[in-house]
This record gives C-alpha cells, sequence and structure tokens, in this order.
C-alpha cells in the first residue's frame, strides 16, 4: 500500500537530524544545503516545522515539467527526476507550493524528496516521530483521532463550566 | 567531530585566559553554531589581539569578514543574533555572542547561542568584551565529508537508541535537566542560602514536574527542544506567566528554554527563595545579558549572606533589601552585576575573591570557591568522590570536568569494574558507597580523562558515560571516529590524548600561581565543607562533613595517578611519557 510522509509540527525539538542524515544518505556529505527535507524555525516561539515533499496526487511540478523528466515512482509513489531529461530549467522549483524542490549550485541539478525507495532515513531517525511514514489513508484517520480528542476535550470542559455555573 | 553523524556533535568550545580565575578558561556550550561554522569551512579560530571599536565577525563558506559592530552594543543576546541575521539578510545565520554582561566586562560573561546555549563558566564573554568582539557570525553550505557515511549513518542509529533507551535519558528528555533537583533537594545534596543549610524547603512550586506542566500550558504538549542532531532533546521551552514580578519586570509572555538545574540553584536554592516566577525570569535574564547563572546566583547568595550577618549594610546596597528569599531583590541585583551598577553591582561584577578584598571583614570566609570560581549549587559534603572533583577541577570549582556523577548510583561493583578498568587496567578498590572516600581518586581521575576526550571530539555529555552507566564511553568512540573520519584510534589512544590536554591545563595554572592549599587558586575547598556539618536531608547526609585527613590523602593519589608530585607538579617522567618534554610551558 502506498504511504505518505507525516509531519507532526508539534513533536519536533527542531534538532535538525533528518537534514543532516538525508544529505548523508543521499550525497555521503554532511551538509542540510543539500537535504530534501528542512526544518523552519521560528526561534523566539519555539516553533519548528520540518518541510518536505508531499508526493502531491497532482503536483505541479510534473504538471509544469517542459520535458517531462519528472515522473511518479511506481512502488512507493514518490514523485522522482529524471536526471537523463531534466534540463535545469527549474520551472518545477518555482511552481512547488512547499518549496519542496531544491537546487544544488554544485552539481547544478534540482533534487527532492524521493523517499529513500521506501525507507525514508528522516522518518527512521525522528524518535519523536516528528516525521512519520504512514500509510496513505491513515493519515486522515489519525488526524481524525486528534480532532475526536480535542473535541471530547473540549466537551467535558464545557460541562465542568456549566455544572460549577 | 563536529557535523558530522556521530551523535549530537553540535558543541562550541571556547577557551582563552580566566578573568575569573586567572587561570584555564574554558567552556563549552551546545546549540547550533558549531557545525554551522563547519560548513563555512572552520573548525577552529583563534582569536589575537583586540578591535579599536566593537566589531563582529560574518564568516561564510570559507571567508571570513570583519564588520562594524557598533550598532549591536548594548543589545541583549538574542537581540543581537536577530539583528545580524536582519542585516545580512539569511535566516540560517548562526551567532556565538555576547550580551551587555561581557560589554561591561563581567568576569563571568558569557558567550551564548541561540536562545540559552551557554558557554557560560570562566568568563569567556568577558574576554570578547575586552576585544570589542560582539559576535561571531557564521553560515555555511560546505560539504563536511564522511569518510564511510553509509557505516557512519548506520553506527549513529545504533548510538542513538542506545542513548535514548537509557532512562536517564528519557527522564532528561520530558523534564530537562530539573529533574536532578528532584532527587538532589529530597536527599540533601543541594546548597542553600549561600551554605548555611543543604535543602530548600517549600519548594513544591519549582520541583520538576511543576515547571514540566508550566511548560506545556504555555507551550504546549510537546515542550522540549534539542541542539544539533540530539534526539535526547533535553530542553523545555516556556513563556513567563503573568504575575505581579514578571509585570514589573516587563517580561510577561517573552520565550525562552531551559531554566536548567543550575537555574534552580541560582535563583532559588542558594538565594532562598521558591517561587516559580522568579526563576523562569531568572533564567531568561542571565540568558539575555549572557552572564553565568551559576556565578551570579552564588555571589549573590554569598552577598545575602553578608547582608544578614551585617557586613553589608544596606548603605552598600542602596537601600536594597538584600535578604535570603527576597525574590525581587535577588532579580534586581543580577540587573545592576550585568550594568555594574551601584557600588555593590560593580564589585560584584569581578568575581569573589577581588569583591571580598574590597568588602574586608572577614567576608571571604563565607564565600565558597575554588580557584576563585563559585560551585554549582550542589553540596558535596556527603560525598567525598564530588568534592575531590571540584577541588582539583582544572578551571576552578567545577561538575562538568571530572565529577564522576555516577558514583550517586550505588552501582555494582562489576559494573564498575569494568567501567573503571578500561582502556586503563585498574585493579584497586572501589565502593559503591557515595560516603566512602576509598577509591575515589581513580574515579574521579578517570572522569576528568573522559570527558576531557568528549569535549575534545566535540560531543554532549549527555551521549556519554556521564550520567548514564551504559551509556557509550571510550570503547565506543574509536568507530564513530573511523566512520566519520577515517582516523584509526584505540580507546588507549583516545584516553591519552585527553591526559596530555590535562596535563597542559594543569602547566598552564601552575604557571598562574596554582598552590595546592591556597585557599584562593589551590587544589582545595572553602573551610566550611570540613568545619560545618550538613544540617538537613537524609539520614546519611545529616552531620556529614568532608575529613581533612582523608581529603588530604585522597589528593595525594589522585596526583600519583597523573604523575604529579606531591605538589601537584607533574614530574619529569610524566613529560616524557606523554610526549611533553619538548612543551616550553613546563619550563615554570
Ligand atoms: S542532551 Fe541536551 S545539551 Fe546535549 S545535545 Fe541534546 S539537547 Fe543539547
Amino acid at each position: 500500500m502506498e504511504k505518505v510522509l507525516m509531519i507532526d509540527y508539534q513533536k519536533c525539538t527542531g534538532c535538525r537530524l533528518c537534514e543532516l542524515v538525508c544529505s548523508v544518505k543521499h550525497d555521503m556529505v554532511s551538509n542540510p544545503a543539500r537535504s530534501r527535507i528542512k526544518v523552519i524555525k521560528w526561534e523566539s516561539e519555539g516553533l519548528y516545522v520540518p518541510v518536505s515533499c508531499q508526493q502531491c496526487e497532482d503536483a505541479p511540478c510534473m504538471n509544469i515539467c517542459p520535458v517531462k523528466a519528472v515522473f511518479r515512482d511506481k512502488d512507493t509513489g514518490a514523485v522522482m527526476v529524471n536526471y537523463s531529461v531534466c534540463i535545469g530549467c527549474r520551472s518545477c522549483i518555482a511552481v512547488c507550493p512547499f518549496g519542496a524542490m531544491n537546487f544544488n549550485p554544485l552539481d547544478k541539478k534540482v533534487f527532492k524528496c524521493d523517499l529513500c525507495s521506501g525507507d525514508p532515513q528522516c522518518v527512521r531517525f525522528c524518535n519523536v516521530k516528528a516525521v512519520d511514514y504512514v500509510d496513505a489513508t491513515k493519515e486522515s484517520s489519525i488526524k481524525k483521532r486528534d480532532a475526536a480528542l480535542k473535541i471530547s476535550q473540549a466537551g467535558k470542559l464545557g460541562a465542568t463550566i456549566q455544572y460549577e455555573g | 567531530m563536529v557535523a558530522t553523524c556521530a551523535s549530537a556533535t553540535a558543541r562550541t568550545h571556547v577557551m582563552a585566559k580566566s578573568p575569573l580565575t586567572n587561570m584555564i578558561g574554558s567552556t563549552n556550550m551546545g546549540g547550533f553554531f558549531a557545525p554551522e561554522l563547519a560548513w563555512a569551512g572552520f573548525h577552529h579560530l583563534v582569536i589575537k589581539g583586540k578591535a579599536a571599536k566593537p566589531v563582529y565577525l560574518w564568516i561564510h563558506n570559507g571567508e571570513i569578514e570583519i564588520r562594524d559592530a557598533s550598532y549591536l552594543w548594548g543589545k541583549t543576546t538574542t537581540e543581537t543574533e536577530w539583528a545580524i541575521r536582519e542585516e545580512l539578510g539569511d535566516e540560517e545565520i548562526k551567532s556565538a555572542v555576547i550580551g551587555p554582561a561581557g560589554e561591561n566586562l563581567v568576569r563571568f560573561a558569557n558567550v551564548m547561542t541561540g536562545i540559552k546555549n551557554s558557554g557560560g563558566r570562566t568568563g569567556m564573554g568577558c574576554v570578547m568584551g575586552s576585544k570589542n568582539l560582539k559576535a561571531v557570525a557564521a553560515r555555511g553550505t560546505m560539504d563536511i565529508k564522511i569518510a564511510h557515511p553509509i557505516d557512519a549513518l548506520e553506527y549513529n542509529k545504533q548510538f542513538i537508541d542506545q542513548i535514548t533507551s537509557a532512562k536517564v535519558n528519557q527522564t532528561q528528555g520530558a523534564l530537562g535537566t530539573p529533574f536532578i533537583w528532584g532527587a538532589t533537594n529530597s536527599w540533601g545534596g543541594v546548597r542553600t542560602r549561600n551554605f548555611q543549610y543543604n535543602q530548600l524547603e517549600y519548594a513544591d512550586e519549582v520541583e520538576p514536574e511543576n515547571i514540566d506542566a508550566w511548560s506545556k500550558k504555555s507551550c504546549g504538549e510537546y515542550n522540549m527542544t534539542a541542539c544539533f542532531g540530539c534526539q535526547v532533546h533535553c530542553r523545555a521551552k516556556y513563556k513567563i506567566p503573568d504575575t505581579t514580578l514578571a509585570q514589573k519586570f516587563g517580561l510577561v509572555g517573552k520565550y525562552d528554554e531551559g531554566p536548567e538545574y543550575t537555574s534552580q540553584g541560582a535563583f532559588c536554592s542558594e538565594p532562598g527563595c521558591t517561587k516559580l516566577d522568579t526563576l523562569l525570569i531568572g533564567n531568561h535574564l542571565v540568558n539575555q545579558y549572557g552572564v553565568d547563572n551559576l556565578e551570579i546566583g552564588s555571589i549573590i547568595s554569598w552577598a545575602m549572606e553578608l547582608y544578614e550577618l551585617g557586613i553589608l549594610t544596606s548603605k552598600d546596597t542602596d537601600g536594597l533589601d538584600l535578604k535570603f528569599g527576597n525574590d525581587e531583590a535577588l532579580l534586581e541585583m543580577v540587573n545592576r552585576i550585568c550594568y555594574r551598577k551601584g557600588w555593590l553591582g560593580d564589585i560584584l561584577a569581578d568575581g569573589g575573591i577581588p569583591a571580598a578584598e574590597k568588602i574586608g571583614k572577614n567576608s571571604f570566609n563565607y564565600l565558597v570557591q575554588v580557584k576563585g570560581m563559585n560551585n554549582l549549587h550542589s553540596d558535596e559534603r556527603a560525598t567525598p568522590a564530588l568534592a575531590l572533583n571540584i577541588a582539583t577541577a582544572s578551571r576552578g570549582s567545577d561538575h562538568l570536568r571530572s565529577r564522576p556523577a555516577i558514583d550517586l548510583y550505588h552501582l555494582p561493583q562489576d559494573v564498575m569494574r569494568r567501567i573503571y578498568s578500561s582502556p586503563v587496567p585498574y585493579d584497586g578498590p572501589l565502593s559503591s558507597d557515595q560516603r566512602e572516600y576509598i577509591g575515589k581518586p581513580w574515579q574521579v581521575f578517570w572522569h576528568e580523562n573522559c570527558y576531557m576526550a568528549v569535549d575534545c571530539l566535540g560531543i554532549c555529555k549527555y551521549h556519554t558515560v556521564f550520567l548514564g552507566a551504559t551509556l557509550p564511553n571510550f570503547e565506543d568512540w574509536p568507530k564513530a571516529i573511523y566512520y566519520n573520519t577515517g582516523l584509526e584510534m584505540t580507546p588507549k589512544e583516545i584516553w591519552d590524548v585527553a591526559e596530555r590536554c590535562n596535563n597542559l591545563e594543569r602547566l598552564f595554572n601552575l604557571r598562574e600561581g596554582l598552590s595546592r592549599d591556597d585557599p584562593k587558586k589551590g587544589d582545595t575547598l572553602s573551610h566550611r565543607y570540613f568545619d560545618e556539618p550538613c544540617r538537613r536531608g537524609a539520614p546519611d547526609v545529616i552531620g556529614a562533613t568532608i575529613d581533612r585527613k582523608k581529603f588530604k590523602e585522597m589528593i595525594d593519589e589522585f596526583y600519583e595517578y597523573h604523575g604529579w608530585d606531591k605538589n601537584g607538579v607533574p614530574t619529569p617522567e610524566t613529560f616524557k611519557r606523554l610526549g611533553l618534554d619538548n612543551e616550553p610551558s613546563h619550563l615554570l
């Protein structure tokens, strides 16, 4: 079954280990500038949000690519780049709503998350599960559960307030 | 190892001669600065001389530029960091900065990075201030080569699992360092009201669980944050509550991180305060001003005792009622010291020993220091190993250079034997009883080398045997070093490097006047450790003092392991053994 990256920014501790392991896994060096995932931070608030490719169904990068270099991997569902076709025009970067398509000025190549062929290292190393890899259908049921919990808590609180007058 | 795949390689180390102790100045902080500097192409910076006017260094992908910092002068630590990002137009810039305390040459000023990562001992911020160096800013996108990337990645994963499976680190990751407070305060291991008592009463508000509850309330259920690459994530996030005190200081709702165990000492146990908002505000102030929380808490508490004894009067304090438990006076004093306001604020900013000389009247007797640096708020009278540790630590009274913290765990003998007889064989005595004197010198010696190795590696002590007996040490590092750097080292070779470093620090200190029994410059303790028994705590703590004779024997034995003579001076054989015989600084 197809799986997706699920990000829960509330759990993120901002350590950026995901960025490190992503660069080591793909490029054999430590360099977050090469990472496919990036933790965006609002440090004066303590807010950290990991941002990565959503492997969109109707992927803008795939749609805009003038040479059809962007394609979907059948096994993982990941949106991939075929470098023998890519001309490096960077249109895909311009249209990605998440900034998840990147450009590496050294190799002069666009690059993006490929879900590590089904074993995403960012997920493997994130013990707090701010980044998780779940069945595509589960993502929404997990979110539903969270929302339901909040609703029930709010309900209980409402009852107490009423009771206490 | 910074910025490699070894776990939590986030540490920045800053060294210079200390303006506080006049001996080795050395401080270590976490955060994100060190890896950023590495990606910018530099692992070490040597900063010589002094700028004519305020400057900062801008280090970017192999280039270093000296830039004007006059507009930054006077700004707090985070204001400075944010302003540099804005000026250079890059949010990813990480800076090591000083705050007002460093600018005002407070002798225990910090170097800081991020919200709360503090290079907080021996006054390295004061050294930066004296050089007119407001900040070192770094940003890099260069590769750090990993020698064996896939192996490094796998070994890192193994390390992380080992580290995060330890209970101590799980607790740390939930409550932060204050978790120790719950234990140490309950058995009587903290120093309160300067040195008068050893347990803080009515401290419910500042117990770790309560801090955690506030932290969750103000910052959400997942409220922990981490240094670069760290899965322990030991620091809590919080916002300052809306209280009268917070309103007075204009800090309601301000974001900060911590408070660490040391802040609980500085703003609770030592000055005898028990309010959560005082702790949270105090922690925020020291982070923003860039000053050593531990030193400032201790020195104010010392002044409080002097005030209660009548050695200091309200004339000296400009009317401030500096008695124990006065939260507002405590925070006001932090302010005065960092800005050198008033007679007392100004002299306390110079550190304990110079201040005692100015105050006179027996005030030195109440100062709890080693080599001119105040101790953590811990009370070592019931734990001789820990007492030996603070007495002999090279940078002055210090819990991070050689503290055998696991000595408090009553470890089984075979576990102790396994830890302490490698990489150098040891078949002498070992005792699981923390009140014992026997076997302790070896433990302190072993930990001294261990922590030196950790600091040299640039990794965090929580990822080592520091607080958990099952956590990595000498045996585990060679692989991490090899996979990441390609360098082949044995555990014994790592030990040797550490020993060499420790000996060099010893030489430096000897040159600066270290002499074994000197109460101001020696390897010894405040007389109160020997003369005033603990008053509170667990049954085995009450009445404890350090035994002078046994303490002396511990020091003798400790020197022997180092290959130092009775005065603590390395012998010619030791120089030879360590290959230091060409080192000129031993020609004292
Ligand atoms: S354990 Fe704490 S201090 Fe150490 S690297 Fe992790 S977050 Fe930083």
